[in-house]
């Protein structure tokens, strides 16, 4: 696939549509980024489907901006290459950019003009069709619940709301890859779980692909696929349940009528080595939830109760980079965070 | 939840002239919205000009003593336009640095959209603020003895309108060097002051020392007050030798500049500075 897309990237407008129309929306192969000595990303490959929720997993500083940043062709990579919804990040930089959407963590509207001028300065510098602008301007407010805020001034928002009011930004042009760096970071819980709403609702009405990165573990959650990043590699990609399955057994705690029985039970017919823990039966076995019909069709003993418990995403992070993201994070400071071609200009 | 909602299939810019236009557009008319917002700003650069035509340019009048009562302020004038015009150039062009500060540049330079648009609408933009407030000074003429001929101020108009764009261009290439709001200070203080004293804006500058003289034919906004100040005082029947004090022109040796020459070394700047700008934003990162 790749290497087809590639011979017919750049010959006639018809193979342009098909690269364009590929089942991958993005695409990257060995990405490398370097900043003078520090390896920021040390060569990451991985592909998202079209229609996916992909998150990036990872502490700041793991290099989870800058590759975000080569796939909105913000960057160019050192080596390596990325296509994003069909074309490539260097060569056909214009053509990325129209069909992305770019939330970024620090905010990047127009504080002194309104909601509405915002977005009609966007829909300008996208040539979005002036006929289509208004539906579109109205249906992206209401998305983000500010339609009846259009005319107030952005410096009147609060931070939620501006976030919001981003999001329905990069989504005004109907881009095919939403990029999302740290939607929810510095938000209140309340004002994440309503974007993460959005987020979901967007995938749904929109059907387009969304790219983010996130270091909270209870977001991570949401994704369909996540890959974690730690020290500028990917260390680990799969859907959150794979995550978590793949770093072991689940904890399955019982009560019964007979505990004794139930643990000679769980022993003879299931080969599982059970104890009674906390007043309960407890063992670790794969796949908890779907051993649980098993269980109560061969067990032969009355269950009153059941509980299965899962490996968190804390101990799959654990797993992979032998620390908690916590601690990742308190050791790697702020060492690449945000994009470092924004500020930096004068000084490269 | 409701009937899934039709998406409406946008076409987005593809680097056609079209697009271009829209986005040169969009940029030109932010800078009149934020204009029109900041009363504050409207205010505060009218006042500095008005502070110097009439506070200064009374307090000078009284030092400095001409036979036929010939009003300090009416030589001002010119100069006060182009102050007018050079500071809210300037200010408008700089604002990229908060731009960037606070994020929106971002928002302009990741559009897929030509860097050109985006510079050329910026300095469009600015020279248009520049040149309404460099209108409303105009306005004042006839305080300071200017009589309102339509047609001196149709020209005025016309030469502060590419004053302004030639400034707004070189503060915009400026703006491109600068990372933070503190520097902005420096380039006032380093660049924009200098210029503005060593224009003849508000005293002539044929008398000046060697060093001097040479430094004011040095700046280019030398060039552009010239030309005002013909303008004004073409309109004015007042005594040779006044005339030869006050519009005594800026020459080359021993040849006298003539307007339309002056006026083109203004253009040729605005380009130059402008295709500079234009280079420094398009760099890759």
């Amino acid at each position: 696939m790749w290497q087809a897309l590639r011979v017919t990237q750049s010959e006639t407008s018809a193979a342009v549509q098909v690269a364009g129309a590929t089942d991958q929306a993005v695409v990257a192969q060995d990405l490398k980024k370097n900043y003078k000595e520090i390896e920021a990303v040390r060569g990451v490959s991985f592909d998202v489907a079209t229609g996916e929720i992909f998150g990036f997993l990872g502490p700041n500083g793991a290099g989870k901006s800058t590759t975000i940043s080569m796939l909105c062709t913000l960057v160019n990579p050192t080596a390596g290459s990325a296509r994003v919804a069909g074309f490539d990040v260097v060569a056909d930089q214009a053509r990325v950019r129209q069909r992305i959407g770019l939330v970024f963590q620090d905010t990047t509207l127009d504080d002194y003009l309104t909601a509405s001028e915002n977005l009609r300065f966007h829909a300008e510098l996208y040539g979005v069709p002036r006929d289509l602008v208004p539906t579109r301007m109205h249906q992206v407010l209401e998305m983000v619940d500010l339609w009846e805020r259009r005319d107030g001034l952005v410096q009147t928002f609060s931070g939620g709301m501006k976030r919001r009011l981003e999001i329905a930004r990069g989504l005004l042009h109907s881009p095919a890859v939403l990029f999302l760096d740290e939607p929810t970071v510095g938000l209140d819980p309340q004002t994440r779980s309503h974007i993460w709403r959005y987020i979901q609702e967007l995938r749904r009405r929109e059907k387009i692909t969304i790219f983010l990165t996130t270091h909270y573990m209870d977001e991570a959650e949401y994704c369909d696929r996540l890959a974690i990043m730690d020290k500028g590699v990917l260390v680990a990609i799969d859907t959150p349940e794979a995550l978590k399955g793949s770093i072991g057994e689940d904890r399955v705690e019982l009560h019964t009528s007979d505990d004794q029985q139930a643990i000679q039970r769980l022993e003879q017919h299931f080969q599982l080595k059970a104890q009674v823990s906390e007043g309960a039966v407890a063992f670790h076995v794969p796949g908890g939830e779907q051993f649980v019909p098993r269980l109560f069709a061969e067990l032969g003993v009355p269950i009153s109760s059941i509980r299965v418990s899962r490996p968190t995403l804390d101990d799959v992070f654990m797993t992979y980079t032998g620390r908690t993201i916590r601690d990742a994070e308190a050791t790697s400071g702020d060492r690449l965070r945000a994009t470092p071609w924004m500020r930096g200009r004068g000084r490269r | 939840m409701a009937a899934a909602v039709d998406v409406p299939v946008v076409r987005v810019a593809g680097g056609r002239t079209g697009d271009d236009l829209r986005a040169l557009w969009v940029v030109w008319k932010r800078e009149l919205i934020r204009f029109r917002r900041n009363r504050m700003r409207i205010i505060t650069s009218l006042a500095q000009p008005v502070l110097f035509l009439f506070i200064l340019g009374t307090g000078l009048s009284t030092v400095i003593s001409t036979a036929d009562h010939f009003n300090f302020r009416t030589f001002m004038f010119p100069g006060v336009l182009a102050m007018t015009v050079l500071f809210t150039s300037i200010f408008s062009a700089i604002s990229i640095v908060w731009d960037r500060e606070f994020g929106f540049l971002r928002e302009m330079l990741v559009a897929p959209v030509h860097r050109w648009t985006l510079v050329l609408g910026k300095c469009l933009g600015g020279a248009t603020v520049a040149t309404i407030q460099g209108a409303i000074m105009l306005a004042l003429a006839g305080l300071v003895g200017v009589p309102y001929n339509p047609v001196m101020l149709l020209v005025l108009l016309l030469e502060m309108m590419l004053t302004a764009f030639a400034l707004t261009a070189f503060g915009v290439m400026l703006a491109a060097r600068i990372s933070d709001v503190q520097s902005f200070q420096v380039v006032t203080q380093l660049f924009v002051l200098p210029m503005f004293f060593l224009s003849g804006a508000v005293f002539p500058v044929t008398k000046l020392p060697v060093w001097l003289g040479v430094l004011s034919k040095l700046d280019p906004l030398s060039y552009a007050v010239d030309p005002l100040r013909k303008e004004v005082f073409s309109y004015l029947s007042i005594p040779p030798v006044i005339r030869h004090t006050f519009d005594p022109g800026v020459s080359w040796g021993a040849s006298q500049l003539p307007v339309f020459f002056e006026v083109g070394l203004v253009a040729i700047a605005a380009v130059v500075m402008l295709g500079i700008a234009i280079r420094q934003f398009s760099r890759p990162s």
